[in-house]
């Protein structure tokens, strides 16, 4: 069953290409990210998935030698548009990295509340309300509520990877990029993160890169398979899983390689 | 091969026994509470103490941290967040040669720049020239202690919509503070002993004086001048302000150690 279309949150790669150098990592790549859903990208290895997540908030540009043609879509605007400023641009969409990245100066509820802070222009009620119901969102509030001074460096690794989707969802971004989210966390953790894919769906538009299959089709409406930096296949989940239109995925995906 | 070395180490160990036990032994038994708080008497008479001595290496050092450190710190943070290019090359290769200068040269090219045209010797010339040696063990210790801190920190914070110099300081600086304060005080307990670029720019002063702008005695420059000089009482002096400035350069190390080592408890 679809969810009610929200152009507001709709993500779009056209004809994306991420070069390092003269090497092209990610080759002429169009895809769209449905709003309120969670589209997984998944591929060996090597393939380009992770390159190809940081092209959609402008982060591959700040790798050394990292460049890009071709455009991406935020709410129909490009986002390499040479009057988009990218930090501006990272405020409206949120990234998890593959290990949980608190900041270890910071408490609790610094780490949420910085990057509001770096927006400025909130009173501290507003600062104190945006923290909570990040936290909540992340489904971290109980854990935390009642030590939020602690040091960041005291939680788990898994409460600390969804302290940084919390960090991550507290500037109100309109789409959220994972890239390995669970890739450092035991099978507890893990399914933590996945069930808060489901829910954040609600409110978000959601890319998570995965080498994990299985996660693939637990948490995600669409499915994308790279390879070698090409876009093999993308389709809804189930039918990519069950009937897979090209040979490669169906290769991958049975485990024949990867 | 085992016994060559452990021999060879048990040699520099006592090495520093024996000085640091020679010092004790000629200078504890001159430290009494004149010695610290008491201006030098004329030459010959009895009694009297270093604190002149004291005063003036607590000020020369503190005005070379003062001017040196900034500029230290900053050029280690450029080196390690920015210096990727030709420009940071250069300025790495710079302070590296400067880091092997003899801090006499650095003396006569203050005492050639800032004696010379001022017309008289003064602290504010001696410190600078302790600056000059500073800058480039802080800006190098630096950008080691700014390395350290994980690339996937800076990724977090430019992703979260930091701009490039606020993910610099307030995550980068701010979470290598400690090894940054550590690198300080080792440059500052590098500098405290500095003797040779005073001669000819600070000069020494037998009498209490202030003024950055006039001649100022240091522990180190008051070891030189008693230690060379012609009374038994005056040699006497020389060893207990040498052991005075072993003991600060020793608590120097031994807070940095402890400051590097208490560094993850930042946030707590």
């Amino acid at each position: 069953m679809a969810p009610p279309a929200d152009a507001r949150l709709q993500l779009e790669a056209v004809r994306l290409t991420a070069l390092y150098g003269r090497r092209a990592v990610v080759k002429d790549v169009s895809i769209l990210f449905p709003a309120h859903s969670v589209t997984a990208v998944i591929g060996p290895s090597g393939c380009g998935k992770s390159t190809f997540l940081r092209c959609l908030n402008r982060m591959h540009e700040l790798s050394e030698g990292g460049w890009v043609t071709g455009t991406v879509l935020l709410d129909g605007a490009d986002v390499y548009d040479a009057g988009v400023d990218p930090v501006q641009l990272r405020r409206r969409i949120g990234m998890v990295f593959q290990r949980p990245t608190p900041f270890p100066t910071m408490t609790i509820y610094d780490n949420v509340a910085a990057g509001l802070r770096v927006n400025g222009g909130r009173s501290r009620g507003e600062v104190d309300a945006a923290v909570e119901q990040a936290l909540r969102r992340a489904a971290l509030w109980d854990e935390v509520k009642d030590r939020l001074k602690k040091s960041a460096l005291d939680l788990s690794g898994g409460q600390q990877q969804r302290l940084c989707i919390a960090r991550a969802l507290a500037p109100e971004p309109e789409v959220l990029l994972l890239d390995e989210p669970t890739a450092s966390l035991d099978p507890a953790g893990t399914q933590r993160i996945e069930e808060l894919c489901h829910e954040l769906k609600h409110r978000y538009t959601i890319v998570i890169v995965t080498h994990n299959l299985q996660q693939a089709g637990r948490v995600s409406d669409y499915t994308a398979f790279f390879y070698l930096g090409d876009l093999v296949e993308v389709g809804r989940t189930e039918e990519l899983f069950t009937k897979p239109a090209q040979e490669q995925t169906e290769a991958y995906i049975t485990g024949r390689f990867g | 091969m085992t016994t060559l070395v452990g021999v060879l180490s048990f040699v520099a160990v006592l090495a520093l026994a024996v000085i640091l036990g020679y010092l004790v032994v000629k200078g504890a038994s001159s430290l009494d509470w004149n010695f610290f708080v008491k201006n030098p008497v004329p030459a010959g008479q009895a009694g009297g103490g270093v604190a002149n001595a004291i005063v003036g290496t607590v000020i020369i050092v503190g005005v070379a941290a003062l001017i040196g450190l900034p500029i230290g710190i900053g050029t280690g943070l450029y080196l390690a967040e920015y210096g990727s290019g030709r420009f940071g090359w250069i300025v790495r290769f710079v302070a590296d040669v400067l880091n092997g200068t003899p801090s006499i040269v650095v003396g006569i090219f203050a005492w050639t720049w800032l004696v010379r045209p001022m017309g008289h010797f003064s602290a504010l010339a001696g410190s600078v020239a302790l600056a000059v040696l500073m800058v480039p063990m802080i800006a190098r210790t630096t950008e080691e202690m700014v390395r350290l801190v994980p690339h996937s920190l800076r990724e977090a914070a430019l992703a979260l919509g930091y701009p490039r110099w606020r993910t610099s300081l307030r995550i980068v600086a701010r979470t290598a503070l400690a090894g940054i304060l550590t690198s300080c005080l080792v440059g500052i307990a590098r500098i405290a002993g500095e003797t040779a670029p005073l001669l000819f720019t600070a000069l020494g002063n037998l009498n209490f004086s202030s003024s950055i702008l006039q001649p100022m005695q240091t522990l180190s420059l008051q070891v030189f001048t008693y230690g060379t000089g012609p009374f038994d009482e005056w040699h006497r002096l020389a060893w207990a302000a040498a052991l005075v400035l072993m003991g600060l350069v020793l608590l120097l190390s031994l807070t940095a150690r402890w400051a590097l080592r208490s560094r993850h408890g930042a946030a707590r």
